[in-house]
């Protein structure tokens, strides 16, 4: 019995390198890149900006959510290269002037997490979701926020901490 | 200065955590670092008969595949691999030889310049296997499971089975009411949000520091010394934070041994990152057979218990826990039996998850406890209060504390259940059925051996220390507060060091048993350095507290004072300075007075209602009151998050949580967090959370932990609402639409 664990693609592996431009919390980059590299790869790993986490590499949890010219999107679903002259706002983004952003000061006021891994995604979620101007109703908020996964189980906190947020803004 | 213990204080590395400046395993780099990518067996059992990474090593960036037949020395004893909370058995060694266990196993590791590379090529290799016979299905193994042993290893002695008392054949057959049901909970995984990983960093003088996804860095420090024989300073273990843990993280991993295999292979730093595909081939929540059997006089009082289990573990190692042994404890029965058999399957070891044995074990007593309430025509929660027992059944001993009663009362009326019609398929909203259920829960609660450092300086500023983990549930928080408290400090002034297998000695995390630990470590440590500050104080001239003794003094707002005159005091500052020291270190171990006279537990109450669409089955957890006696609770607002991290899992396991197999492959086949449910916003609606007062001596804070309690007897609540909604008792998990529209 002989068994591949996944198709074989190009057998050289040496794809050559593509250079992509973007701003990343208002800071130009210019990279030379692996083209199969992810925009959460290249956030975490050429950047060192680890805050976006990977969760599961597949768009299911959430983790890695990032602002894309203002709209929420998985990073790890978004390659790189095609997002050339892209603005990304990323967890280490938000605080602006050594303050934090109101989102951010309501999850620790709430204490809208516990290990931490999701808050990065769950805050720029739900940054994008109050910016959005959908979700009214506290059911509304869950909907809109069920892509982002918490394992520790502080959906109850979150949903207080952008309520918060949300009368604030 | 009020004091911080008790209030709701915010987490101290919040800001961390929602900056994005918390670092995780896969989060630390180094000058030139690999990246690896682990090749799965696709297989479930046999030998690996050819393995070819030719393809691999042609890959431009590729540097090594490393697979059983050119890896590094590896112990060759079992003994090398137990770790700190191993079972008996002989534990799975990866990348050891040809053997192939478990689908999914790690059977090849490709090495390379970048993650994109390693990934890549890893998709090269090419294997051949001889394929041998299995079997993954729990039922298939019933009649083959085998009575379970009690444990080798005298930490896990307290997982002996529990003893029958009474005659419980005789008082079932002779019992005016009875209720025999079976209950089933399927395997479940952990599923933390972090990828289980590991960095292992070669630092300039060869030695090793290694961040590592665990719940224990002395653990996997120690079992790193034992499988590659290292000596202790050769290696260091780190885990500032972890993306959360649940049990998962509680005995090495593969991912650590690859890391270090690898970085000792080509003397480099070298990240293993898993996918979450191949998190399924860690360990996992046993699926448990379970037949309970009550029975109980008419008057609602029970006359015996019988609980039989069948869980599940590996082919090479015996896992369980107590699982019988919650229906004894909790409520008066002159009788009772148990039986607990193990079926080993063809997958890998199973393990502790949040609460193991009772989150699954409680779930079959409560569900049964309400068919034992509806066949007694009684409120369940009346039926509760007469099967109370204030002794622990087993041992006849009463509890250091036991306010369950106190839950039953606060929880019933915040949810308002003596509004509650009893009749099944009574309460109806629109096209809703609505149904009520509640349940009981218990956990232990358990106190360890641990160190603890503290470092006073001299501008009242304090640094304490011990090799303890926070996996998300606020050790760095209540470490800080207790401190605090202890040396009479503002909270900004103490630093809380963990995480680091350098520092003092700490068990795994895990159990709930390490607030209490810790906690109580702290008060060890900081009465130390109270004392030496009193030395120093008594020797200034015209000291006011010459004439004191060490058990009159405290430490509050940065000065020694006398407990019976406030006016006699000394400043820290003013004490170190009389004996010309900058700072004042202490380091002490902690070991809790056994107190085997009492029992030691936690409890709750938990009142769910549930919404069901009668037409599509569909079920909404509305409503969760969850009461909890846990002894004093530290902070109230971690504390609270527990309970709610444990409720939102509870409503998992009842309605969401299952591992499916496919048993003609032996594979998973929602191994990823799609297909694998798990809770989301959208199915989490309002929970109260009640912390009901319980005093407790046991140790001098009156800790009693509170990781597993919230998850404890919660799925049942929600069946138990689910029956009372349709009049349909599903009995087992999870009740999703398809079995309740059957």
């Amino acid at each position: 019995m002989q068994q591949r664990n996944q198709p074989a693609g190009r057998a050289d592996g040496a794809s050559g390198t593509v250079s992509v431009n973007l701003t990343v919390n208002g800071t130009r980059h210019s990279l030379t890149l692996d083209p199969r590299t992810s925009l959460l790869d290249l956030l975490r790993e050429h950047l060192d900006l680890t805050g976006s986490k990977k969760g599961c590499d597949h768009g299911q949890c959430g983790a890695c959510t990032v602002l894309l010219d203002g709209r929420r999107v998985v990073s790890c679903l978004t390659l790189a290269v095609m997002q050339d002259g892209a603005n990304v706002t990323t967890v280490e983004g938000l605080a602006k002037d050594g303050h934090l952003h109101p989102l951010q000061q309501a999850f620790i006021d709430h204490d809208a997490f516990q290990c931490g891994y999701c808050t990065p995604g769950q805050l720029c979620s739900g940054v994008a979701l109050i910016a959005e101007g959908h979700a009214k109703t506290a059911d509304e908020i869950r909907e809109l926020m069920s892509g982002n996964i918490c394992r520790c189980g502080a959906y109850t906190n979150i949903l207080a901490a952008i309520q918060q947020a949300m009368r604030q803004s | 200065m009020a004091p911080y213990i008790g209030t709701a204080v915010s987490r101290v590395d919040g800001v961390a955590k929602v900056t994005g400046a918390a670092k995780y395993a896969a989060e630390f780099s180094a000058p030139g670092l690999l990246y690896a990518s682990i090749v799965s067996a696709t297989i479930t059992k046999g030998r690996i008969t050819r393995i070819d990474t030719s393809a691999a090593l042609a890959v431009e960036g590729v540097l090594t595949v490393l697979t059983h037949e050119n890896r590094p020395r590896m112990a060759d004893k079992d003994e090398a691999y137990k770790d700190e909370v191993a079972p008996d058995g002989s534990p799975f060694r990866p990348l050891y030889d040809d053997k192939i266990k478990f689908n999914g196993q790690p059977i090849a590791l490709v090495v390379a310049e970048r993650s994109e590379i390693a990934r890549f090529a890893a998709s090269l290799v090419v294997v051949e296997y001889g394929a041998a016979a299995y079997v993954t299905d729990v039922f298939r193994r019933r009649e083959a499971a085998v009575p379970v042993k009690a444990p080798a290893n005298p930490s896990e002695a307290l997982f002996a089975p529990p003893k029958p008392r009474g005659d419980a054949d005789r008082a079932l057959a002779a019992a005016a009411v009875r209720h025999e049901g079976e209950y089933y909970v399927p395997i479940e995984h952990h599923n933390p949000m972090e990828l289980y990983a590991a960095t292992a960093i070669v630092d300039p003088d060869g030695k090793l520091t290694v961040y590592d996804k665990t719940q224990g860095v002395q653990n996997i420090q120690h079992y790193l010394c034992g499988v590659f024989g290292l000596k202790s300073d050769d290696v260091k273990v780190m885990n500032p934070y972890m993306g959360g843990g649940f049990g998962s993280g509680l005995r090495p991993q593969f991912e650590v041994v690859l890391a270090v295999l690898a970085a000792r292979a080509l003397q480099r730093s070298v990240r293993v990152v898993l996918t979450r595909q191949q998190m399924y081939a860690l360990g996992y929540r046993p699926a448990m057979i379970q037949r309970i059997a009550l029975g109980a006089n008419r008057d609602g009082t029970l006359d015996a218990i019988s609980h039989d289990a069948i869980t599940v573990t590996s082919q090479y190692e015996d896992f369980y826990r107590q699982e019988t042994a919650w229906s004894g404890l909790l409520y008066t029965s002159a009788n009772a039996k148990y039986a607990h058999r193990l079926a080993h399957l063809d997958l890998a070891t199973s393990c502790d998850m949040r609460a193991p044995s009772a989150a699954t074990a409680v779930y079959a007593l409560e569900a049964a406890m309400d068919e034992l309430a509806v066949a007694l025509k009684l409120d369940p929660l009346e039926l509760r209060l007469r099967c109370y027992s204030d002794r622990d059944q087993h041992e006849d001993r009463p509890y250091s504390s036991k306010a369950l009663r106190e839950c039953y009362r606060q929880g019933a009326e915040a949810f308002g259940w003596s509004r509650r019609n009893p009749e099944p398929r009574s309460m109806r909203e629109g096209t809703d059925l609505v149904g009520w259920g509640m349940a009981t829960g218990v956990w232990d609660a358990f106190q360890a051996p641990i160190t603890v450092r503290i470092v006073l300086t001299a501008n009242g500023h304090a640094e304490v220390a011990c090799a303890t983990s926070d996996i998300g549930t606020g050790t760095y928080t209540i470490m800080a507060q207790v401190a605090a408290d202890m040396l009479g400090l503002p909270l900004d002034n103490i630093s809380i060091k963990l995480g680091d297998s350098s520092l003092p000695q700490s068990p795994v995390e895990g159990g709930s048993w390490i607030a209490a630990s810790v906690s109580n470590g702290i008060a060890t440590t900081a009465a130390r350095i109270r004392n030496e500050l009193l030395r120093l104080a008594k020797q200034m001239p015209g000291s006011p507290l010459a004439d004191v003794g060490s058990d009159d003094v405290a430490l509050a707002d940065g000065k020694l004072v006398s407990k019976r005159d406030s006016s006699r005091a000394v400043s820290i500052a003013d004490a170190m300075r009389q004996g010309a020291v900058e700072r004042i270190e202490q380091e002490e171990t902690t070991n809790p007075a056994q107190d085997e006279k009492r029992a030691h537990n936690t409890h709750s109450a938990i009142f769910a209602e549930v919404k069901i669409d009668e037409q599509l089955g569909v079920i909404r957890v509305t409503r969760v009151v969850s009461a909890i006696a846990a002894g004093r609770i530290l902070n109230t607002k971690t504390a609270t998050s527990q309970i709610l991290g444990g409720v939102v899992w509870g409503i998992g396991m009842a309605l969401h949580e299952e591992t499916q197999i496919d048993h003609t492959f032996g594979r998973i086949v929602n191994a990823n967090i799609a297909e694998y449910h798990v809770p989301v916003h959208a199915d989490i609606h309002d929970i109260k959370v009640i912390f009901v007062d319980e005093p407790d001596d046991s140790n001098p804070l009156g800790i009693k932990g509170l990781g597993e309690i919230g998850i404890v007897g919660v799925a049942a609540a929600v069946a138990n609402a689910v029956y009372h909604a349709t009049g349909k008792r599903v009995r087992d998990l999870p009740i999703s639409l398809d079995k309740l529209l059957a």
